[in-house]
């Protein structure tokens, strides 16, 4: 499956001709920049999800409530996600046309959307909920659910570039 | 001293070989290199804006390294064990990447750095544990720790063009010379 499903090509040609998806494929500095500063961002935001889920699975810093550690994550989860989606619509710009026909995208988009949303909805409920409100079941359902959704959006990222 | 006849040497090996035609294997330690990046390097994260006194200010620094300490050497060690396949791979053109020669001098600095932290105000740990902001010498070593990292990150991202590489002739003197490249007196002149 592929973004083609949808007919946007009339979009994606849009992009392709834009001053902006001229601008960055035109100038391999700056994809490699944009490409660098992406990877960064990967860094922080892998640290930020994994703090929180290694706590909730019981395996992280132990002796701290879930709520601490996640509050304090929480602002690193979310810049670095922002700056993850602005690099990453700016690489879109760069070859839309391949990401468009790119089954791996696809995937990508479909787990950050998932994840993003179980992030901001369940996972946030969860671990802001305070001790002893939800059982340790649940913590570890939620947090290898969070891992694994994650883990689907990298996989399937990495994946793209060997297409 | 050059290394330039021992990375000749492993490239001619036949593991180097079949890493590099490799169908699977290559991109797969590729893949392993880059998303261990969350593990170790997302931790390490934390674990550095602690020490600058900016996240994670109620926990105790030596409650977050006892916790963490296990993950982060784990993680480091897939992130070497791969860097090193990925490096047997392509020996000669990475070996001669300024890109590469970068990172690992960054990565020795880091390595330098950890030594002075843990060697000096880690030490006394203990007397700052529990202070939301470590003292100084504790913050200088999450800073430096951060900027050296992303010099690491980005130089290995880096890694993959060929701007300067010493099949792309001519470079300016200095590339070639701190890319160690071996180029003709006639090539080098133009």
């Amino acid at each position: 499956m592929n973004f083609s499903m949808l007919h946007m090509l009339p979009f994606i040609e849009r992009v392709k001709a834009s001053w902006l998806g001229q601008m960055i494929s035109g100038s391999l500095w700056l994809l490699a920049v944009i490409e660098s500063v992406h990877l960064l961002a990967l860094a922080v935001i892998g640290g930020a999800v994994l703090i929180v889920d290694l706590r909730l699975l019981g395996l992280g810093i132990r002796e701290q409530p879930v709520e601490a550690i996640a509050r304090d994550a929480q602002p690193w989860f979310l810049w670095s996600w922002a700056v993850m989606i602005v690099t990453g619509v700016l690489l879109f710009a760069s070859e839309p046309e391949k990401l468009y026909y790119s089954p791996p995208f696809f995937w990508k988009m479909t787990f950050l959307t998932v994840a993003t949303i179980f992030a901001l909805t369940v996972r946030r409920r969860v671990v802001l909920a305070g001790e002893g409100r939800f059982s340790p079941a649940v913590l570890k359902l939620v947090a290898i659910t969070s891992l694994t959704l994650w883990l689907g959006v990298g996989a399937s990222g990495r994946w793209i570039g060997f297409g | 001293m050059s290394l330039l006849p021992f990375v000749q040497w492993l490239a001619e090996t036949p593991g180097s070989l079949a890493l590099r035609e490799s169908v699977w294997m290559y991109p797969l330690v590729e893949s392993a290199h880059v998303l261990t990046l969350c593990v170790f390097l997302g931790l390490a994260v934390m674990f550095d804006l602690r020490l600058l006194g900016i996240t994670l200010t109620s926990i105790p620094m030596t409650e977050i390294r006892r916790r963490l300490g296990p993950w982060m050497a784990g993680g480091f060690v897939v992130m070497v064990a791969t860097g090193l396949l990925l490096f047997y791979a392509i020996p000669v053109r990475s070996y001669q990447s300024i890109w590469f020669r970068l990172k690992v001098v960054a990565l020795i600095l880091t390595g330098l750095n950890a030594f002075v932290f843990h060697s000096g105000i880690d030490r006394r740990v203990a007397e700052w544990d529990r202070e939301p902001v470590p003292p100084p010498a504790a913050r200088r070593a999450g800073a430096l720790s951060l900027v050296l990292w992303a010099v690491i990150v980005v130089a290995g991202r880096m890694i993959a063009y060929n701007w300067f590489d010493c099949d792309k002739q001519p470079q300016p003197r200095l590339v070639n010379a701190l890319a160690g490249c071996v180029v003709p007196a006639e090539e080098a002149r133009r």
